[in-house]
């Protein structure tokens, strides 16, 4: 068994409300130490108020060979993105 | 000590929490770019950093209450050993890194506990201080505990290092609760509690932490003393001085 | 740099003619400024030269650590002290982001860190160059960092993904680490006669290693051109010396110090300064082991690698005791 710690991908949530971010990793014995050490490592100049830490052996991904089926339908849909929508500029910013 | 007034025990309390902090984050410093890991380098320099903060606010406040214009600096690199009030388990040299994280860990369950206190103070500059320092301390003790259980209860080689830590620790760690004229004099000007009346909520976070450990607390009583007094340092602070105030010392008035 | 004579894997660049259907498309992806990531298809060349090149940035800022370590314990007042303790815990965060880059490519941190202990991997010559007084401490944030920042900068646009965001939180945190490098320098250039001559004995002792960090003119080189089109190198080692040296000159001159370099000047026709070349035997012995630190840098490493090692296993040891218990508990 390798005597190296486990890699931990760490994720963290900043002050304006906005999702979880990846932000980088790093390596604990167990998940409360890598919790702490992703406050030590990636909160040094007040980044994040939440982190979640996830090992990295436990990260399922999509592999580069799927894009086409998994993101292509969505390039389709173009109406979910704003930009689509004409709105007259007498309307006001919406 | 009679003829003393008011200040000169509040000056010689700032030190006895200024001094802790400064000689604590210098020893804590020392570690920095050597740790066994590089989550843990950066963790414990994340201490150092908060410890002499702290530093800067006690001593800082020592300046200001003694009245001579002395700053933080003028306190910190321009006495002598025999001026410094901490105790002296912080000036003990680091040790392994398991002596280092016991140590850290004794202190901070003082820390806590004293911090806790001192945010009622009746001065409210202290309790101003100690409020921000216990969001600190709350995390090194944390952090510390976890290091102190994890080695404890970790390898054959890990257990037996820290059980060494703390016997050698061990009778350094009843300075922290002597009392004396100065805090009798604070207790009386409600400012810090007795020191003695820490030890309760002290022994018992430090028992449940060593338990979880497996480590056995020893039961000797007796303790050394003399840095909080400032009678009798060891022979380390005076090395640690030396290169601490060497360029304060070779260069006397310069600006840095 | 940071990274110096990284040797890129293959045989230089091949011709459109020459890459396989795989191959092609992904220099196309480049070219496009697409960013490669992990689990893409990337030239095995590619990977090997990225490894060797962030794994050798990783190491010069864990070693890095070191000159400037040195001087932790007697900074000067309680603020400088805590600002160089910030620097240098930045140091070992940037060589942890970088690992963990290099990690994305198939390597474990364990095995570059071995790999440099036995000394088959490089870190920066600059780091093998001692810190003698506190003004060598603004001189290396100064000069040092100055150097380093030149060459990140542009690195942000690399085209390996993890690498790339590496680099930007990197200089992101970079910023403050000249300026205060900078802040000694003029603190002291103001200073009684004594700071003065810390300062130019900085200078006059930084110069030509901190030109020497650009590693020696690649502009012939083959691997250059390979790493350049692959954009993992984005600016050839001359270019970046000569920026170093034209941002810097007016730098000194503020502080009042002399750059030792007699054929310094500036030439109107190229618009940029001409200067000596540092000594490049120097600096080859330098890497090859001779320079005045290499063997205290090493002992430092391996000290500290070899004594943490009860710590790393005692506490995982723990940990596995405990997801034991934790699973009987189920």
């Amino acid at each position: 068994m390798s005597k190296e710690w486990p890699l931990w991908e760490v994720f963290i949530r900043g002050q304006h409300g906005l999702s979880h971010r990846h932000v980088g990793s790093l390596h604990a014995p167990d998940e409360e130490m890598a919790i702490k050490n992703a406050r030590d490592v990636y909160t040094r100049r007040n980044e994040g108020v939440s982190i979640w830490v996830v090992e990295a052996r436990h990260i399922a991904a999509s592999s580069p060979e799927e894009k086409g089926p998994l993101y292509e339908p969505s390039n389709s849909k173009v109406y979910r993105h704003p930009t689509f929508f004409d709105i007259p500029d007498d309307v006001g910013h919406m | 000590m009679a003829g003393k007034t008011n200040d000169d025990a509040l000056f010689q309390f700032l030190l006895r929490m200024g001094d802790n902090s400064l000689i604590l984050g210098h020893r804590v410093s020392e570690w920095c770019g050597l740790s066994p890991v590089l989550e843990e380098d950066i963790a414990l320099a994340n201490t150092a950093l908060d410890l002499i903060g702290q530093t800067q606010f006690w001593l800082g406040l020592a300046g200001e209450v003694e009245g001579k214009g002395r700053t933080a600096d003028d306190l910190a690199f321009l006495r002598d050993a025999w001026d410094f009030r901490n105790v002296l388990m912080v000036e003990l040299p680091n040790g392994d890194f398991g002596q280092t994280m016991m140590r850290q860990f004794l202190y901070d369950a003082w820390s806590q506990v004293m911090v806790g206190r001192l945010i009622k103070s009746g001065d409210k500059r202290i309790a101003d201080i100690a409020e921000k320092a216990s969001k600190e301390v709350a995390y090194h003790v944390e952090r510390s505990a976890d290091t102190v259980v994890g080695l404890g209860d970790g390898s054959e080689e890990s257990h037996a290092r820290m059980q060494a830590a703390i016997d050698y620790l061990w009778p350094y760690v009843g300075e922290m609760f002597d009392g004396d004229e100065v805090d009798a004099a604070m207790v009386a000007a409600g400012i810090a509690p007795d020191p003695a009346s820490l030890r309760e909520e002290y022994d018992a976070l430090v028992n449940k932490v060593l338990s979880e450990a497996t480590l056995k607390v020893p039961t000797d009583v007796f303790h050394h003393k003399g840095g909080r007094t400032g009678y009798m340092h060891t022979e380390h602070l005076g090395h640690l001085l030396t290169s601490m105030q060497w360029l304060q010392r070779a260069y006397p008035g310069a600006t840095w | 740099m940071y990274a110096q004579l990284v040797k890129t894997a293959g045989t230089g660049v091949k011709t459109r003619e020459e890459m396989s259907d795989e191959e092609r498309n992904f220099q196309d992806r480049v070219d496009r400024d697409e960013k490669i990531e992990p689990k893409d298809w990337m030239p095995d060349d590619y990977r090997a030269t990225l490894i060797r090149q962030i794994g050798q940035h990783a190491h010069s800022e864990i070693v890095g650590q070191l000159p400037e370590g040195n001087w932790i314990t007697r900074a000067p007042t309680l603020e400088r002290k805590a600002i160089l303790l910030a620097k240098v815990q930045d140091e070992a965060g940037h060589g942890l982001y970088l690992y963990g880059a290099a990690e994305t490519l198939g390597v474990t941190r364990d095995e570059l860190t071995e790999e440099l202990l036995s000394g088959r991997m490089k870190y920066s010559s600059i780091f093998n160059y001692p810190t003698l007084n506190w003004a060598d401490i603004g001189a290396v944030g100064w000069l040092v960092d100055g150097a380093a920042i030149m060459n990140q900068v542009p690195l942000q646009r690399t085209s390996y993904g993890p690498y790339s965001r590496a680099m930007i939180r990197i200089c992101k945190e970079e910023s403050f680490h000249q300026r205060q490098g900078y802040d000694i320098m003029m603190k002291m250039a103001a200073g009684n006669d004594a700071q003065r001559r810390m300062a130019q004995d900085a200078l006059n002792r930084f110069w030509y290693p901190s030109l020497m960090m650009f590693g020696p003119s690649d502009k012939d080189s083959v691997h250059s051109a390979q790493s350049l089109a692959w954009k993992i190198k984005i600016d050839t080692n001359d270019e970046l010396r000569q920026r170093f040296v034209d941002q810097t000159v007016p730098q000194a001159k503020y502080l009042g110090l002399t750059i030792p370099d007699e054929h310094l000047k500036w030439n109107e026709d190229r618009g940029a300064h001409d200067f000596s070349e540092p000594d490049w035997t120097e600096f080859f012995n330098v890497i090859k082991g001779k320079g005045p630190c290499n063997v205290e840098r090493m002992e430092a490493r391996v000290k500290a690698w070899e004594d943490g090692a009860w710590v790393r296993d005692g506490l995982m040891a723990h940990a596995r005791k405990k997801t034991a218990a934790r699973t009987a508990a189920e």
